[in-house]
């Protein structure tokens, strides 16, 4: 018998359980009775509407938050979640990307959970973040401000920051939100990449068609855990009736359902978010644009 | 005037380094209400005879406290906090001050500084005071680094963000402490705001935008001493005018960001 001292990688260990958890601010829960339990190396979407606690619920992964009631493990450890084995990327409106630091320089801030307080950064923690940024294709630009970025480049720096200290379990709030198309898509294959790599994701998103088409499992949330399951079995109408309630629009044409998401927070209104898989699943069917 | 210049360059030292947090933090008016407060600790200390020095310093730091507090769990706004701190401490030292004989004398020595005036004893408290505020910067500039530019980031690193959060203004607060002496109450905000904020004109990143900072903060202290010793000319109002006028220069002429260069590169060249 082979014990792992470090971390426990059984494959049976759920990369995240998440056991009746209730969390929320001041006292008042936005997220109830929330039960996950996430495999090790699945990338997984978490879908609902603004307001329906997809950030609440990263946050009290993370530790971020409190929670009022239940539990977190992250690979069977509960309590505190220890910090080398979380990666975390945040909304992009809530960095500061005028704040006059290098893509170099971020990325190196993804070590600091390595280091303690009052302590400096080593050769080693500069070439963990080096590699990092190669991850994620970004080390030609290590010298750039991050204000002077694309949208994609910047989410990739996040990325880069959330990989440096190696975590085994990657969070990412909106990682799609603002990107076009194209940008998505690298990220996607990136997040695949990394997958490979042994990491598990989980992401919030408002795409819907990115969680049928690319994650592993889709998470459901409205406060409550609508549903959670693979794509092709969770996506159906009543599902997502029941997670965006009246925000959500259904066409049915030609034997598709079709979800429009009224956007609110975007550009734009009435954008056509899916097509949802009815019976037979369709990994890639939908152009965007 | 060895006095006075080791003392202003001190103040401008440490102004410097701590202004450039202040400007990216969009936190010049708190520096401003903890030194504009900072008059009931100093009037208190002057009524009673005591040291004007600590009397500020007393005030400074739970005023520079209250103010994060007050905004952070009252559900009050920042700039409402600093409001009721900065007319609330300034009220209170100006009506003790009107107690005392030849107020108008004294309270213009306070409010725009009386460099020419200081004692051995209050450069060594100024140097003193200066270098602790540099000394925690530079042990924890990781820390207040990465604080600044993404809390909620650094306290998913295990960085104690809430300590960070009341440290900054406590280091804001007893660095326009250290500088009152050197430009007075009113003054102190451009100190603290204008060498920083050229620097930012000057550098892309944050070590050389520290570095810009201390020089162009020394050369206006220095350089406005001498202005206001040789013109004879009150010596906080000179350091003030030295500051801006190389802000000004810098905003015309910075090689990366200049208004002058961007102009000449954006206009339309001949094509070859």
């Amino acid at each position: 018998m082979t014990t792992e001292t470090t971390i426990n990688t059984t494959k049976s260990t759920p990369a995240l359980a998440v056991r009746d958890l209730w969390a929320g601010y001041d006292g008042k829960p936005v997220l109830e009775a929330i039960n996950l339990n996430i495999d090790q190396g699945d990338i997984v979407g978490i879908i609902g509407p603004n307001g329906s606690g997809k950030s609440t619920l990263i946050k009290t992964i993370l530790g971020l938050i409190k929670p009022l009631r239940g539990e977190v493990s992250i690979l069977g450890r509960e309590g505190s979640p220890e910090r080398h084995l979380v990666g975390y990327t945040p909304q992009t409106e809530l960095v500061d990307w005028d704040f006059p630091v290098t893509v170099a320089d971020v990325a190196l801030m993804g070590r600091y959970s390595r280091r303690g307080l009052f302590r400096r950064t080593t050769k080693e923690d500069r070439e963990a973040a080096d590699a990092s940024l190669e991850l994620v294709k970004m080390f030609d630009l290590r010298d750039r401000l991050i204000g002077e970025l694309s949208g994609g480049q910047r989410r990739r720096v996040l990325l880069a920051r959330a990989m440096a200290h190696n975590p085994k379990l990657l969070l990412l709030d909106e990682p799609m939100a603002g990107l076009d198309a194209t940008a998505q898509h690298q990220l996607l294959d990136l997040l695949d990449e990394l997958r490979s790599k042994g990491a598990t994701v989980v992401l919030s998103t408002h795409d819907l068609s990115c969680v049928s088409s690319r994650c592993d499992k889709a998470a459901c949330l409205n406060r409550r855990l609508i549903a959670f399951g693979k794509p092709s079995e969770v996506l159906n109408e009543q599902v997502l009736g029941d997670t965006f309630g009246t925000h959500l629009l259904m066409v049915h044409l030609d034997g598709q359902a079709y979800a429009y998401q009224h956007h609110t927070h975007t550009e734009g209104s009435g954008v056509i978010e899916t097509n949802l898989p009815e019976g037979d699943s369709r990994p890639d069917g939908y152009s965007h644009d | 005037m060895q006095r006075a210049l080791l003392a202003a360059s001190f103040a401008a030292l440490v102004c410097s380094v701590v202004g450039v947090f202040v400007v990216l933090r969009g936190m010049a008016f708190m520096g401003d209400a903890v030194a504009h407060s900072s008059l009931a600790g100093m009037s208190v200390a002057y009524f009673f005879g005591g040291s004007v020095f600590w009397g500020a310093f007393a005030w400074a730091v739970p005023a520079s406290l209250a103010i994060t507090y007050i905004s952070r769990r009252a559900n009050v706004r920042l700039d409402t906090a600093i409001g009721i701190i900065f007319a609330s401490g300034f009220a209170v030292g100006i009506i003790l001050m009107s107690q005392v004989s030849n107020y108008t004398a004294d309270l213009f020595g306070l409010l725009f500084g009386n460099v020419l005036g200081v004692s051995w004893g209050e450069v060594a408290l100024i140097g003193l005071v200066a270098g602790g505020v540099l000394l925690v910067i530079s042990t924890l500039y990781k820390e207040l680094l990465f604080t600044a530019y993404d809390a909620t980031m650094s306290a998913a690193s295990g960085i104690p963000v809430r300590f960070m959060q009341y440290l900054l203004p406590l280091l804001v607060g007893i660095t326009t402490v250290a500088s009152l002496k050197a430009v007075g109450i009113v003054l102190v905000l451009a100190l603290l705001v204008t060498p920083a904020a050229t620097a930012t004109l000057l550098a892309r990143r944050l070590p050389g935008i520290i570095t810009f900072s201390i020089v162009v903060g020394l050369i206006s202290t220095i350089a406005g001493l001498y202005l206001s010793f040789h013109a004879d000319l009150p010596s906080g109002p000179s350091i003030v005018v030295v500051a801006t006028a190389l802000f000004l220069a810098a905003l015309l002429f910075s090689p990366s960001k200049g208004v002058v260069w961007q102009a000449w590169r954006s206009s339309p060249l001949p094509q070859e």
